[in-house]
């Protein structure tokens, strides 16, 4: 091999004046750093992928990491990655898999946003005191409603409202297919969902039997796959999500590799065990806007019109014109997934290059549909890279209806974002189907941590809310004037129609 | 046999439908639809052991997310029949457009004549008791069994004088499998498909399919009855194993 190793990626030690030798670092780590030999425990720091779970398992605080112990003669272009890359794909000659969302460090829009508060002229909120209204509804709403007057004097509603989904707050889960991670941690977001009054997708991996008594909080993902779909699948979800495209992957489709295909896994997937689930990059019964029709009349014919559709779409170039098309098109909501939506898997080049920012993509569509005078007909569902209530309140701001989010929820249940959620190792029990590792998340625990992150945003958006003197999200949603850019530059804050700081 | 018969003429889907699941909800055990022309998603999401007589043209996605009931069309079918279908049967007594069969999961499609492209592409199957077939009469266009994970495509050939002549037969298959009657030239297998022996024991697997196709259509099964056919399947269940490498 001419090519040699690279360095280590991370050097793992332990304080051996602390360490107490209970060996919990050695059962904790699934990529097998640590060994027994004789009386000591011994490191193989290569093997490291920076998960922290010895870390946090450690009783005695007696594990470092540090990150590139070893490093390159530094080169602002010739970065470590370029050229770990490339030694990469000399010996393999292959496409480069990655886990998690984007991992370039590029300039994330939300931190250069800021949020509006009240100052003498008008008196903020406490909600401590009054209400906030933070229901929303998601799915069409009318354009304007009829009533009539019945004989004993009552008003009645005469027009006929679409189905939608009710929120009582406007936090969702993602979609995180059974296969990509564990029932564990389905069960636990399941669960959290329920307590909390809002939605959790199921992905492109079927309904397991065991998330059927939350079944009336879960969204059911129909993907060019079509794994896990038939009838009674489509009548248990409270919504049907169509999935077009993510914001991890625009334009490519996912291949769930034949180890994470065990017997629970193709039971709820409807496929062989142990072969490889292949979805295609497009669905190959839609090639064109008005086949998307017809899937989503097919969807809505098959339960009756009683379940709104969702479709789902990554932030690509064309987002608003492409969302326009789909609020003509019968769909209830539109999901735009951003160039930061995290995956168990896809090749590092997608990743990492394709597609756009979640918040220039909210402010385009938002704007699109308004000048199209279609607003009312759609809801907009925003994620890929939420990571907390500010993210949320401005998304809200720039034009969304709600959010999902995804590896927020998953580090509620543990997560480190190493980022290796395709090697089926997860040491924190979510990305694996390995039973030992999958039994380490107890759903009720990792269900009282997840609804504890929903209450925390929930309860700051309404601080914040109630800051800006507004009471309900309505009024919050696509209400541009409470934001400023900072550090932006002029194209940008046209896109999103925010004024500068200090404007 | 309680038969029931509705006029399609002029009806859109939506109400066709609502009649249709009233009276499978009343304990009809045949259902004809009369002048139907074009309506879309026929027996869509539809329960039940009920047959379905069509008479005219049914529009797209004839039978999706079916679960039990038989349709036999009177007439050719527009894109996608059985798409994603559960169980059941379709019976055209004419030809099909594109994405015949598209991802279907169990039940039997029979097209007496020719159909479009992507016919039985991405089909699948989970264990025996959900395994799609579908059979095509005459001919296919491209990309037939495409991405195919499950099941059986098999094509006869009737009345051709090469019964697959269009190309990407298979591409990205890594299950099921598809048997077209006679030799299939090399070039048009798409990437992936691999041509195997057609063997004695495969015939005697689909003899009961040939039987049950030639029945529907009142052809003679003795005439397909022979090894003269090529049988195509994933030349690995694992297309795209060795496709990537770790970060």
């Amino acid at each position: 091999m001419t090519l040699g190793s690279v360095p280590p990626k991370f050097k793992v030690s332990i304080d051996r004046d602390q360490c107490m030798d209970c060996g919990r670092c050695i059962e904790n780590c699934s990529y097998g750093v640590y060994r027994r030999e004789g009386d000591k425990i011994l490191i193989e720091s290569r093997k490291c992928t920076a998960c922290l779970r010895c870390v946090a398992m450690c009783p005695r605080d007696a594990i470092t990491l540090t990150e590139k112990p070893v490093d390159y003669r530094s080169h602002p272009v010739w970065t470590r990655e370029a050229r770990e890359d490339i030694i990469n794909q000399a010996r393999s000659g292959k496409i480069i898999l990655s886990g998690m969302g984007n991992a370039r460090d590029l300039p994330i829009i939300y931190d250069r946003l800021l949020l509006d508060a009240c100052q003498v002229t008008n008196p903020s909120i406490d909600p401590l005191r009054e209400p906030m209204e933070l229901r929303t509804y998601i799915g069409k709403k009318p354009s304007k409603l009829n009533f009539r007057k019945t004989e004993s004097g009552d008003v009645e509603l005469e027009t006929k409202l679409a189905p939608n989904l009710k929120l009582d707050t406007p936090i969702m889960i993602g979609h995180m297919s059974f296969g990509a991670i564990s029932l564990n941690s389905q069960l636990s977001m399941a669960k959290a969902v329920a307590e909390t009054g809002t939605f959790m997708g199921t992905g492109e991996g079927g309904l397991h039997k065991a998330l059927y008594p939350y079944q009336d909080h879960m969204i059911v993902q129909v993907a060019s796959g079509r794994f896990g779909v038939n009838i009674d699948y489509l009548e248990r979800g409270a919504a049907i999500e169509i999935k077009i495209g993510q914001g991890a992957k625009p334009g490519i489709g996912g291949h769930l590799p034949g180890e994470k295909v065990n017997e629970e896994v193709s039971k709820t997937r409807m496929i062989p065990l142990g072969s490889d689930a292949i979805s295609p990059a497009p669905h190959h019964d839609i090639y064109s806007i008005e086949d998307l029709v017809q899937l989503i009349r097919s969807l809505k014919e098959a339960t009756e019109w009683k379940k709104p559709v969702f479709v789902k779409i990554a932030a690509v170039h064309n987002v608003a014109p492409i969302a326009a098309g789909i609020a003509r098109s019968s769909a209830d909501a539109v999901v735009i997934d951003g160039f930061r939506g995290g995956t168990g898997a896809a090749p590092k080049v997608f990743r990492d290059h394709v597609g756009i920012p979640i918040e220039a993509a909210i402010a385009s569509v938002d704007q699109k549909l308004r000048d199209q005078g279609v607003r009312n007909e759609i809801s907009i569902i925003a994620s890929g890279g939420i990571r907390n209530s500010a993210d949320l309140a401005k998304s809200i701001a720039l034009g969304a209806d709600a959010v999902y989010v995804g590896t927020a929820a998953l580090v509620a249940l543990g997560c480190r974002v190493c980022g290796n959620c395709y090697r089926n190792l997860c040491p924190w029990g979510i990305a694996t189907q390995r039973p030992d590792l999958v039994s380490r998340i107890d759903p009720e625990a990792g269900a009282a941590q997840v609804s504890n992150l929903i209450h925390g945003w929930t309860l700051e958006l309404s601080e914040l809310m109630g800051a800006a003197g507004i009471n309900s999200i309505e009024s919050l949603r696509g209400n541009r004037d409470r934001l400023r850019g900072y550090m932006l530059d002029e194209g940008m804050l046209k896109i999103l129609d925010v004024l500068p700081a200090g404007a | 046999m309680k038969t029931v018969r509705i006029d399609a003429k002029g009806m859109h889907y939506t109400p066709l439908n609502q009649k249709i699941r009233a009276a499978v909800a009343e304990g009809a055990e045949e259902i004809v639809l009369d002048n139907v022309l074009g309506q879309r998603f026929i027996g869509d999401g539809l329960r039940g052991n009920v047959r379905i007589i069509i008479n005219g043209v049914p529009g797209g996605d004839l039978g999706m997310f079916m679960s039990g009931p038989t349709c036999i069309i009177k007439g050719n079918a527009e894109h996608a029949p059985g798409n994603t279908m559960d169980s059941g049967m379709l019976v055209i007594h004419g030809s099909a457009g594109d994405a015949v069969a598209h991802g279907m999961r169990g039940g039997k499609v029979f097209i007496k004549n020719n159909i479009g492209y992507r016919g039985g592409i991405h089909m699948k199957q989970y264990e025996v008791e959900a395994r799609p077939i579908l059979v095509i009469g005459g001919t296919a266009h491209s990309f037939l069994g495409e991405y195919m994970a499950g099941g059986l495509v098999l094509v006869l050939g009737i009345g051709k004088e090469k019964t697959m002549t269009d190309r990407g037969i298979g591409s990205g298959i890594h299950g099921g499998e598809i048997i077209i009657r006679g030799e299939v030239d090399d070039y048009l297998l798409g990437v992936g498909a691999k041509k195997f022996e057609f063997t004695e024991a495969d015939l005697e697997r689909i003899a009961p399919t040939i039987k049950s196709f030639c029945e529907q259509f009142g052809y003679d099964p003795a005439e397909f009855l022979d090894t003269n056919y090529t049988r195509i399947g994933p030349a690995s269940s694992r297309p795209f194993a060795s496709k990537y490498v770790w970060e």
